[in-house]
């Protein structure tokens, strides 16, 4: 036995090897970017339930890559060929998820949940559980808040199409706006997937992000009066009323964007498991164990698109711009209808409130909550801000499906 | 920029991307005022509903026989004007039972079910004799 000779073949077949390859050290720097991503999911804990998953799919894709054959190599986790395939309409295997199961590896087959839109779908169905809809439904003005704050989707889609980027790719870079994580990757899964990296990066970060980009802003348009103001106690909800809710929404929107109808009618499904009464025992699966499961594979699936390939161009640094650009704008937007709401009710309503319609819940409330009490000590805006911060959701839910339509 | 502007298959024109913008923004806003409108129209619905319910309870006089005690009467007070207190999840009736042996009895139910108090809303405790 040559030892040197059967050194040198493990050495060769040896991911080690990659390091050496073509391209070898893109593939490097998309690794040192998992690194990073995986700081600021543990340590900084930004998001850190998705972007910890997100950053080891990404280093595990990346890994791959350094194989003997590269990312075709049986042995890789994910095979961005295979995709290109499934997507490209001259292809024989163009949408069959067939070809995806019998030669994907195993972060292929989790990625089919993302690209059917199973696990947005799932998480929303999660979030209906988890979610009070009482504030909203106390205060249903709370609605236009919702609305005036997607105001940063459709400027950062407008954005993006100056900046040179197709329809679809701009439709799913302004729902980074709606401040919605699952709704940003149901949407670019479905237009854009070869952006979905980026994306779903660019829209957790900037979540977690809200407590910094949001203030300066608040401060900057309202005034120490309007801040101050105190709101009244909102009306208690009965429950009645807060059972009927989800049935008359999911009716409303389905009926006026069908395309909405996956994560509208989970949402609304998961929040009459938990209001009905009658089914605490899904009510509490779909809030706890189903919605950590969904978030296992969404995270490492979405990570696992963030391939060298796709990620190290130009287009990412204009996604993560207009990405800060929609956050800042649906803040912005907000917080305007928030003034004229504070104008038209003779100073009642506090227009701190309306920068709580983008739909990062709790966080954006919390922010509300906290500017508020800066300003007056005694102010307690929590509950109110929640109105506008589920109305987000459902308002994001609407710019999805309103992109989707005309996009789709 | 600009070389990367070209080259970029763009498939709308500003234009279209300019009206599209504006007409997606306006369905949202549509969209969302119409809903508002209709949870609007079945807020108050029950909130009729539930006033005549409070006027209803406010001129009941209820009588509560005890089994070798005197019979005790009383007449249940309509509070409804009363503002709840910030983060009440609702008020609670309370039968020959103190205001501290309550806010007990309401703290150990909420640590044993696992909830926030202010989630939990008790409608009344009594006592049982």
């Amino acid at each position: 036995m040559d030892i040197l000779e059967t050194l040198k073949t493990i050495l060769g077949d040896s991911g080690f090897a990659g390091f050496f390859m073509d391209g070898g050290w893109k593939n490097l720097i998309m690794i040192a970017i998992s690194c990073v991503l995986l700081y600021l999911g543990i340590v900084k804990k930004f998001e850190p339930l998705l972007l910890v998953g997100i950053a080891f799919g990404c280093l595990l894709a990346n890994v791959s890559n350094f194989f003997a054959d590269g990312a075709s190599s049986a042995d890789a986790l994910y095979h961005p060929e295979l995709w290109e395939a499934f997507l490209d309409e001259s292809s024989e295997y163009y949408h069959s998820y067939g070809h995806i199961m019998s030669n994907g590896g195993l972060l292929d087959i989790l990625y089919i949940g993302v690209k059917t839109g199973l696990y947005p779908s799932l998480i929303f169905l999660g979030i209906g559980a988890m979610t009070d809809f009482g504030p909203l439904l106390a205060n249903p003005k709370s609605l236009l808040l919702g609305a005036a704050a997607q105001l940063g989707v459709f400027l950062a889609f407008f954005g993006a199409i100056m900046l040179g980027f197709t329809g679809d790719e701009a439709a799913s870079i302004g729902i980074i706006g709606g401040a919605d994580g699952p709704t940003a990757i149901f949407l670019t899964g479905k237009l854009a997937p070869h952006l979905l990296g980026p994306i779903a990066v660019a829209a957790y970060s900037y979540m977690a992000l809200i407590p910094m980009i949001q203030p300066p802003l608040m401060r900057l348009l309202t005034t120490e009066k309007e801040r101050s103001v105190k709101m009244e106690q909102s009306r208690q909800v009965s429950k009645a009323e807060k059972i009927v809710f989800p049935i008359i929404v999911a009716l409303f929107v389905i009926l006026l964007l069908p395309s909405t109808a996956p994560l509208i009618g989970c949402l609304m499904l998961g929040n009459l498991w938990k209001e009905c009464g009658v089914t605490g025992r899904l009510s509490d699966t779909v809030q706890n164990a189903l919605m950590n499961i969904v978030t296992v594979f969404l995270g490492i699936s979405v990570g696992a698109t963030m391939v060298a390939s796709t990620f190290l161009k130009l287009q990412t640094l204009y996604i993560v711009g207009l990405g800060l650009l929609a956050f800042g704008f649906s803040t912005v937007g907000g917080l305007l209808i928030g003034k004229v709401m504070y104008k038209l009710s003779g100073g009642k309503i506090n227009p701190l409130i309306g920068s709580a319609g983008v739909s990062a819940v709790p966080m954006a409330a919390r922010v509300s909550q906290i500017e508020g009490q800066k300003a007056n000590p005694s102010n307690f805006l929590l509950m109110h801000a929640m109105g506008p911060n589920v109305a987000g959701v459902i308002g994001s839910a609407i710019a999805a499906g309103f992109l989707l339509a005309v996009f789709g | 920029m600009n070389e990367y502007i070209a080259s970029a298959a763009s498939d709308i024109t500003i234009a279209d991307a300019g009206i599209t913008a504006i007409f997606g923004y306006a369905v949202v806003f549509a969209g969302l005022a119409v809903l508002m409108a209709l949870l609007c129209l079945t807020g108050a619905y029950f909130k009729a509903k539930d006033k005549k319910a409070q006027a209803k309870q406010a001129e009941t006089v209820a009588v509560i026989s005890g089994s070798d005690g005197p019979t005790l009467i009383f007449k249940t007070e309509s509070v409804s004007d009363t503002p709840l207190a910030p983060g009440s999840a609702g008020r609670v009736k309370l039968y020959d039972v103190p205001d501290k042996e309550a806010a007990m009895i309401m703290a150990i139910v909420a640590d044993k079910m696992q909830k926030p108090l202010n989630e939990l809303h008790f409608i009344s405790i009594k006592e049982v004799k």
